[in-house]
């Protein structure tokens, strides 16, 4: 150790020489390279950036370095911290790295193992097609009204304007009720809800009903006893059959595709007068393309109108009720009724919540 | 309705190249239903007449077997060939002519004939019954042509008539007179605009006496009787072939001459015809309704009891005849009737309907009668009949013709000339309307009414009493003119206010419900009383006042839903059956739940509007039918995999199930002890919502399980959708800014303390600092003393407006627990 008198140099105080402070960084790279992890990393760094690491060391002895020699060897006391530091920064920045890298491959995964803990359920497809036919209504401005499906034969049948003794009325096998004269069945048609509406609501009335309906088919491929069919019903001034066609070719648009092509024909039910039938062209159809019944439709019978307290004279209206089971046959080739009916899950799991 | 389209040809000028399409597509167009044609298919090959020479009966064999030398024509050098044919039918003898497929010839179905060994001898073709041609159903026996019809030897293809097709169409219930050629040429003629000869349209000579005296005593029942009487008739005559191929064609089998005729005049006119044999007949004929007490032997030898609304035809002897439907076997035409009475009339078509359908004696006869049968065709139907059994039956007609009745007219009808037009949002071409009335037979007067507008007057033809208002003429000119002429054009409704909040609720029920792993089904509503018997439903609870279908398909389901628990595990055990046996299922539908008095229903008329109070009554008459949602869940509810085991579901997946309907709709939902069939008594758990009862939820009672044969621990829950009051809109709460304070307290209580009241003691007497409680440890030991458990509860309380203070919290704390110690001695755990 030199004396405070002496006269003094710097470069000859052994710690402050260039030489030693170039090799307290070299040192320190080689000890931070060396480390394989940062736990050694960190056992290293006291040795090299310490209090007793040969920089820090070197930097005490500036304070006995004459006035005009302390800051040339501050600024090289300085660098030389700053080299190491860097040095360690760098390497510890690469050994996190590793060790991050590592981590993550460590905690991979089989992503592909199951994860159905509680797996989903699924709606019927009937129940997703009633919304969607309710929606596609709703978006015309149209309400949506459901019935009983016990009904009383007034509005089953007689507010329908079938006779009593009418063959219309054994046309469509319906299920009565006990005792005998009970007056009450289980609707064959969602026609009764056209009578409901018109009877409670103010005019203009323009609803549509989605609901089960009944008759006594056996179940077999193409029949279910119990069956579900959509209502339509509009009653305002001036309504003709060109809005009632106007209003299926919507609808068929809308379940079957843009190019489903329709046809119109004359039929006959009691509560409409004209009556139509409209047939929904499929050319998928099995056993070759052809024309398929949709459903049945027309203008309202004025005796229904009066039954139910609208003057067939200032109102028109007309009214459609389409099988929603058939429809969804056509829609998604279902080839066997009894699927639809059967409510094996395995049917229902196809068609998820929402398709 | 099967037709042949040569017969409909007959009577209209159809151009020459009219394909069978093209009729098909006509008829569509207008209204008839085509259900199928079938397209008689010319032979190839050897088919011919053939004379049967001998006949020899081969006895060794277990059915009579004929083994017959035919005439099968002559050859070059003029000699009659005769071919040894094997026969199985019995029903012609030696002489008779028929129709032989010598070998080479193909009938329908490509089956080619050959000559081969059968019954120990070679058969040289095969003599055809009407189904090998394909022109029938009859395959009782061979086809017999009647004697003279033709040479041995003669091509049978144009005879037999095989070039034509038959269609079949669907006649809906107000067009009677398409049950006729009459009614279904005069159809096409309309079609194509052709001219129309209507067959009926023929005189018939005056004959004012009667045949026989007949009085209608009940007017309502028969607006018109007609007799024409025949002598001399041979009901043995043989029936023309031509005739013979035309029934068979349409469907109906060849029996004898008498019927025959009165069947072939019924498909040709549409008026139904009853032969008579008049020597059986005793004194004057009374037509009327039954007397009480009455029967009747009808023509299939049924002893019929008789109705007071039956209609029948009587003589000195009581009742004859059930009119309309079947004739009386007392007076059938027989094998030595040669003095026939005809009989057309008109009978009142609801009186008809109900006999059919209380006698279950559907026929053709009956299926016209009920729809309507022109009245005015009545008398030349008789003659019509009555010349054919002249011309083929040796008859002789005598004089007199009964003509008796009142026959409704029909009643004009007037319309403005351009309702088809408003009615189709169409402008038709002028005239249109006139020409399509006049077209169906409407006798029609054009003029203008009082305000200047045009207005047409129809008398609808006798055919059509379906024509009484001005909407059934608008029909007739919209389909004449066709539908495809009309547009299509979109109406704009008024702005609607999309669904109903009940209708967005069942909406979110059933998605939340299939969100959280149930799947929907659709079981039927029909339930047996066995089963609400397994599931242990007393005959004292409302679910056993099910309503009963009188004709169910299934007897032993003929019970309609109280409960959609039924369906639902039907549904559950279809699945267990094909192989699953991790299942959720939900359901959401009507139940009928009649009242202990049920009103019933009253009688309404249609002419008007009900009045609001009989439209109260008719309501109050139908039971009410709430919608339901239920679950049924048996196996794993979670599944055992790499995680980890499984778990079963068990009762508290069904009252999960309960709260997510309720958290769903709004609605909060209290939970207590409940005992109710079909579940466990220890593990149901009543539904409560603004203090009444909407349903049960958990684990069903064990010996349903066994009863029902379900998977051990099945679960369900079932409650009422419609009890759960709508929330339309929900309001915000105050969300503090301020941190919670956080505490837990463990508390021991007797075992039987439910631990939703602990909570709800806790939560009232720990007041509105009470943020949220939350159960988080169940937990039994000896330590604590049997019978008793402790229930650790997390709790956290916050203020709206200030950070609460350790000693605040405190406070809460201590008087929440004090409240449990005073309603259930809850003390708190060290």
């Amino acid at each position: 150790m030199s004396g405070a008198n002496d006269p003094y140099d710097p470069k000859e105080v052994v710690a402050l020489a260039p030489e030693t402070l170039q090799r307290a960084v070299d040192d320190a790279r080689k000890a931070f390279d060396g480390a394989a992890d940062l736990d050694e990393l960190a056992a290293v760094k006291p040795a090299h950036l310490g209090e007793r690491s040969p920089v820090l060391s070197a930097r005490r002895e500036i304070g006995a370095l004459p006035p005009q020699a302390k800051a040339d060897a501050g600024k090289r006391v300085n660098e030389t911290r700053q080299a190491i530091q860097e040095a360690f920064d760098l390497r510890h920045e690469q050994l996190r790295a590793e060790r991050d890298e590592r981590v993550l491959r460590e905690e991979t995964v089989d992503v592909t193992l199951p994860t159905d803990r509680v797996p989903s359920g699924a709606r019927h497809p009937i129940t997703q097609l009633i919304e969607r036919v309710a929606d596609d209504f709703v978006a015309m401005g149209w309400h949506v009204s459901e019935g009983p499906e016990l009904e009383a034969e007034w509005f089953n049948f007689d507010a329908l304007n079938f006779g009593r003794d009418h063959p219309a009325r054994t046309m469509q096998d319906t299920f009565h009720i006990a005792p005998e004269d009970s007056g009450l069945v289980l609707r064959t048609q969602t026609s009764p809800v056209q009578v409901r509406a018109l009877l409670d609501s103010e005019l203009p009335v323009y609803r549509v009903s989605p609901g089960r309906v009944f008759r006594t088919d056996a179940l077999d491929a193409t029949h279910t006893p119990v069956f579900h069919q959509v209502e339509g019903l509009a009653v305002d001034k001036g309504l003709t059959m060109a809005h009632l066609k106007g209003t299926l070719d919507a609808f068929a648009r809308s379940m079957f595709g843009p190019e489903t092509r329709t046809r119109f024909r004359p039929n006959f039910f009691p509560f409409t007068e004209p009556s139509a039938e409209m047939d929904v062209w499929f050319p998928e159809k099995k056993g070759g393309a052809g024309w398929v019944e949709w459903g049945g439709c027309g203008m309202v019978h004025p005796n229904v109108l009066r039954a139910s307290g609208v003057d067939p004279e200032t109102h028109t209206g007309f009214a459609f009720g389409m099988g929603l089971e058939r429809t969804l046959q056509f829609r998604n080739g279902i080839p066997d009724m009894r699927d639809m009916v059967e409510g094996d899950v395995r049917f229902t799991e196809a068609f998820g919540i929402e398709y | 309705m099967r037709i042949p389209v040569s017969w409909l040809a007959e009577h209209l000028e159809l151009p020459e190249d009219t394909s069978i399409d093209t009729l098909t597509e006509a008829f569509v167009r207008i209204g008839l239903e085509v259900e199928e044609v079938t397209r008689l298919t010319p032979v190839t090959g050897p088919l011919v007449v053939g004379r049967v020479a001998e006949i020899e009966e081969l006895t060794e064999f277990k059915k009579p077997i004929r083994y017959c030398q035919v005439e099968v024509g002559k050859s070059e050098t003029g000699e009659q060939q005769t071919r040894g044919i094997v026969c199985g039918a019995t029903n012609f003898s030696a002489g008779s002519l028929v129709v032989v497929a010598l070998p080479g010839t193909i009938l329908p179905g490509d089956f080619e004939i050959t000559a081969r060994k059968t019954y120990g001898r070679t058969s040289e073709g095969m003599i055809c019954s009407a189904r090998e041609l394909g022109i029938g159903e009859d395959h009782d026996g061979i086809l017999v042509l009647p004697p003279g019809s033709a040479d041995p030897g003669t091509p049978a293809n144009e005879i037999v008539g095989l070039d034509d097709s038959v269609i079949e169409l669907a006649i809906t219930p107000d067009r009677g007179y398409c049950f006729s050629v009459r009614g279904l040429a005069r159809e096409l003629s309309n079609a194509f605009d052709v001219p129309f000869g209507d067959p009926a349209n023929r005189a018939i000579p005056d004959d004012d006496r009667p045949s026989r005296n007949v009085r209608i005593e009940d007017e309502t029942a028969c607006s018109r009787f007609v007799f024409r009487r025949l002598t001399g008739v041979d009901p043995t005559a043989p029936t023309p072939w031509w005739m013979q191929r035309r029934l068979a064609l349409a469907g109906i089998r060849s029996l004898s001459l008498p019927v025959d005729v009165t069947n072939y005049v019924m498909l040709e006119f549409g008026q139904p015809l009853h032969a008579w044999d008049a020597a059986k007949l005793s004194g004057d004929v009374v037509v009327r309704r039954a007397a009480a007490g009455e029967s009747l032997v009808t023509l299939d030898g049924v002893e019929r009891e008789l109705d007071p609304d039956d209609i029948v035809i009587c003589d000195d002897s009581g009742p004859v005849s059930l009119a309309g439907v079947m004739g009386g076997s007392s007076t059938e035409i027989g094998q030595d009737t040669n003095d026939v009475l005809l009989e057309a009339a008109n009978w009142e078509p609801a009186g008809i309907s109900r006999m059919i359908r209380r006698h279950r004696l559907p026929s053709e006869a009956g299926k016209r009668f009920e729809r309507g049968v022109d009245p005015a065709v009545a008398a030349v139907a008789a003659e019509r009949a009555a010349r054919l059994l002249v011309d083929y039956g040796e008859a002789t007609i005598s004089a007199g013709r009964t003509d008796v009745g009142q026959p409704s007219q029909p009643a004009p009808v007037t319309m403005p000339l351009a309702l088809p037009d408003q009615v189709a949002g169409v402008r038709y071409e002028r005239g249109v309307t006139a020409k399509r009335l006049t077209q169906i037979g409407c006798r029609i007067e054009v003029g203008t009414s009082d305000d200047g507008v045009g207005v047409v007057t129809a008398l609808p033809p006798s055919w059509r009493p379906d024509l009484t208002q001005p909407a059934d003429l608008v029909e007739e000119v919209l389909r004449l003119e066709g539908y495809h002429t009309i547009p299509s054009i979109v109406p704009s409704a008024p702005t609607g206010s999309g669904l109903s909040a009940g209708q967005r609720r069942e909406r979110a029920v059933s998605r939340a419900l299939a969100h959280d792993g149930y799947v929907e089904v659709l079981p039927f509503p029909f339930i047996g009383e066995a089963t609400l018997e397994s599931l242990g439903i007393t005959e004292d609870d409302p679910r056993r006042r099910a309503l009963r279908a009188l004709n169910a398909l299934e007897s032993d389901r003929a019970l309609l839903s109280t409960t959609l628990l039924p369906g639902l595990l039907d549904s559950l055990q279809r699945n267990v059956s094909r192989g699953r046996r991790d299942l959720a299922l939900f359901h959401i539908g009507q139940v009928v739940l009649p009242g202990p008095e049920q009103p019933s229903v009253p009688e309404l008329g249609v002419e008007q509007r009900p009045s609001d109070e009989q439209l109260a009554a008719l309501h109050a008459a139908l039971p009410a039918q709430p919608r339901h949602v239920g679950v049924v869940l048996a196996g794993q509810r979670e599944r055992s995999g790499w995680w980890g085991a499984g778990r079963d579901a068990e009762w508290s997946d069904a009252v999960r199930a309960a709260r997510l309907v309720a958290d769903t709709a709004g609605v909060p939902l209290s939970v207590s002890a409940g005992d109710k069939a079909p579940w466990h008594p220890g593990r149901c758990a009543a539904l409560e919502v603004d203090g009444a009862v909407v349903g049960y939820a958990g684990e069903l009672h064990p010996k349903v399980v066994e009863a029902l044969e379900l998977p051990k621990r099945t679960c369900a829950m079932e409650l009422d959708l419609d009890a759960l009051p709508v929330t339309d809109d929900r309001p915000a709460p105050d969300i503090s800014a301020y941190p919670p304070v956080r505490l837990d307290v463990a508390l021991v209580v007797d075992e039987e303390v439910p631990a939703a009241d602990l909570a709800e003691a806790l939560r009232s007497g720990g007041g509105e600092l009470v943020e949220d409680i939350r159960l988080f440890d169940v937990f039994t030991g000896e330590q604590l003393g049997a019978d008793k458990k402790s229930l650790a509860f997390a709790l956290r309380l916050r203020a709206p407006d200030r950070t609460l203070t350790q000693q605040e919290a405190t406070e809460v704390r201590d008087s929440a627990v004090a409240a449990a110690d005073q309603r259930f001695g809850a003390v708190l755990r060290g």
